[in-house]
């Protein structure tokens, strides 16, 4: 109901966008229109409820919720984990961002297979519950600045891999991250593309997922995010929690320092 | 055994001490470090498989680079090499139906793990995601720089004159292979990586130069 509600409302705007442009309004001046009236009624709700509601029932074939799991500021603690992810974690020895945490979490805690969460495909089974609760996690932090710890030196390792995955150029078209978000200003088509060297700005980039996409009516982590980038940049397939995606998200959330987070925000 | 060698031991420990007092910690070889976490992060899907990770010369190049110009020889060797892979149309005609040069140009797709062949039919041109090219399109990006009157500023105004020459093959190598005339362009190889067809190539030739195409009105 909600998705063919929003569909509905997505079409009226974009519609009414097409007249906004037709009477000489710069294209960026209706898109932020459109993204404004969209902020106002975020179905990303739902899914944080939906979310808050996983994190404390009873699941799995240990029969337990996810209130003991420690998303780097103690067992439980919510608020504020979000915008330090990812991080160092002592009792795994890995760096993990929020998807890839509680996967391990999870399989500690309830006895859910991380590997089978991971073969999952999107939007489906434990994959959906995961969409729901990272929309809750980072919710808790909404508006906080991102502030990545880089005192281990498995974050500044995975930091200076993150940099050197950006930059990758491969593949049929010998795209990388940086050909698309390399440099401020750039649009792909109509859509305007974030630079992610640096910080750009409050909730743009890194503090803007996970999000609502209109368009799908679905709820994308930064996994998700992170996966049809590199479809569209003709990669192979990462896989879910793997290095490179913990990597790239290391180089963005230390870049993004100070910036403001909006997660979970409204994409078109 | 463990009793007769209480020297070696402690020989062998100030050495490792000493040793680790010249040189603090062994630096991190980050570009192997690269190479292990990308074989190792991604799996084949579709018709996009692993192998599309092995970097040619330019590629890996550009990549270490990140986005700093390249020493001159490198570059100069790079633009040389690749300079090598342009083939010319066979027959000698360059120029296609800029009209059929335009539906290439607005197409975006192909080669993703979600596009079912690699076949050349079944991937556009991908022009307008990065250039402006047509005036009555607005919806293009600016990734690359803007393409509206490519030919009409350069002067062509019979493309298969022997003076439009200079202009007509420096755009097809363009197309063909761009790294050959600048090292680390964000183009993507089109004809050098079978993406386009000679005839998939000749209708963006004509949508770029032929003084009929919208773009040169």
């Amino acid at each position: 109901m909600a998705r063919i509600l929003w569909t509905g409302v997505a079409a009226a705007i974009a519609a009414s966008s097409a007249v906004v442009w037709a009477q000489q309004k710069s294209s960026a001046e209706g898109i932020a229109e459109y993204r404004a009236m969209l902020a106002d009624g975020n179905p990303a709700e739902l899914f944080e409820a939906k979310g808050e509601a996983l994190w404390k029932t009873r699941r799995g074939p240990k029969n337990a919720s996810l209130e003991a799991c420690d998303l780097g500021k103690g067992p439980g603690v919510v608020k504020g984990a979000f915008v330090e992810l990812p991080r160092y974690f002592a009792d795994t020895g890995r760096v993990q961002d929020l998807e890839s945490r509680l996967l391990s979490c999870s399989e500690t805690l309830q006895g859910i297979s991380a590997a089978d969460t991971a073969a999952t495909p999107f939007g489906r089974g434990e994959q959906a519950n995961m969409e729901a609760l990272v929309a809750y996690i980072s919710a808790a932090s909404g508006g906080m600045k991102f502030n990545l710890p880089q005192g281990n030196p498995e974050e500044r390792k995975m930091f200076e891999l993150g940099k050197r995955a950006f930059f990758y150029r491969a593949g049929s078209h010998g795209f990388a991250c940086a050909s698309c978000h390399g440099d401020a200003g750039k649009r792909i088509r109509l859509q305007e593309l974030p630079d992610l060297t640096k910080n750009p700005g409050n909730g743009i980039g890194f503090a803007a997922w996970p999000a609502y996409r209109v368009s799908s009516g679905e709820l994308w982590g930064m996994q998700r995010r992170l996966n049809d980038c590199y479809r569209q940049q003709r990669f192979p397939y990462p896989g879910y929690g793997s290095d490179v995606t913990i990597a790239l998200g290391v180089y963005m959330g230390v870049n993004a320092k100070g910036a403001e987070s909006v997660a979970p925000s409204i994409k078109r | 055994m463990k009793q007769q060698h209480p020297l070696l031991f402690a020989a062998v420990a100030l050495i490792v001490s000493v040793a680790g007092c010249a040189a603090p910690a062994p630096a991190i070889d980050y570009d192997a470090a690269t190479q292990q976490m990308m074989k190792s992060s991604f799996r084949d899907q579709g018709i996009a498989t692993v192998d599309r990770l092995q970097q040619d010369e330019a590629d890996a190049a550009c990549s270490k680079a990140q986005g700093a110009p390249l020493p001159e020889a490198q570059r100069v060797a790079i633009e040389a090499a690749n300079m090598k892979t342009v083939r010319m149309p066979s027959d000698g005609q360059f120029l296609g139906d800029w009209k059929v040069g335009e539906q290439l140009a607005q197409n975006g797709r192909g080669m993703t793990w979600t596009d079912a062949s690699t076949a050349t039919s079944s991937n556009g041109g991908n022009c307008y995601n990065c250039h402006q090219i047509s005036k009555a399109e607005i919806s293009y990006g600016t990734i690359g720089p803007s393409l509206y009157q490519y030919g009409k500023l350069r002067g062509v105004t019979d493309p298969a004159s022997p003076a439009a020459r200079p202009i007509v093959e420096y755009t097809w190598g363009k197309l063909w292979n761009a790294k050959a005339t600048n090292a680390c362009s964000g183009m993507p190889r089109f004809g050098h990586n079978k993406l386009l067809d000679e005839t998939q190539l000749k209708n963006l030739m004509a949508l770029l130069l032929d003084p009929k195409s919208p773009v040169n009105q």
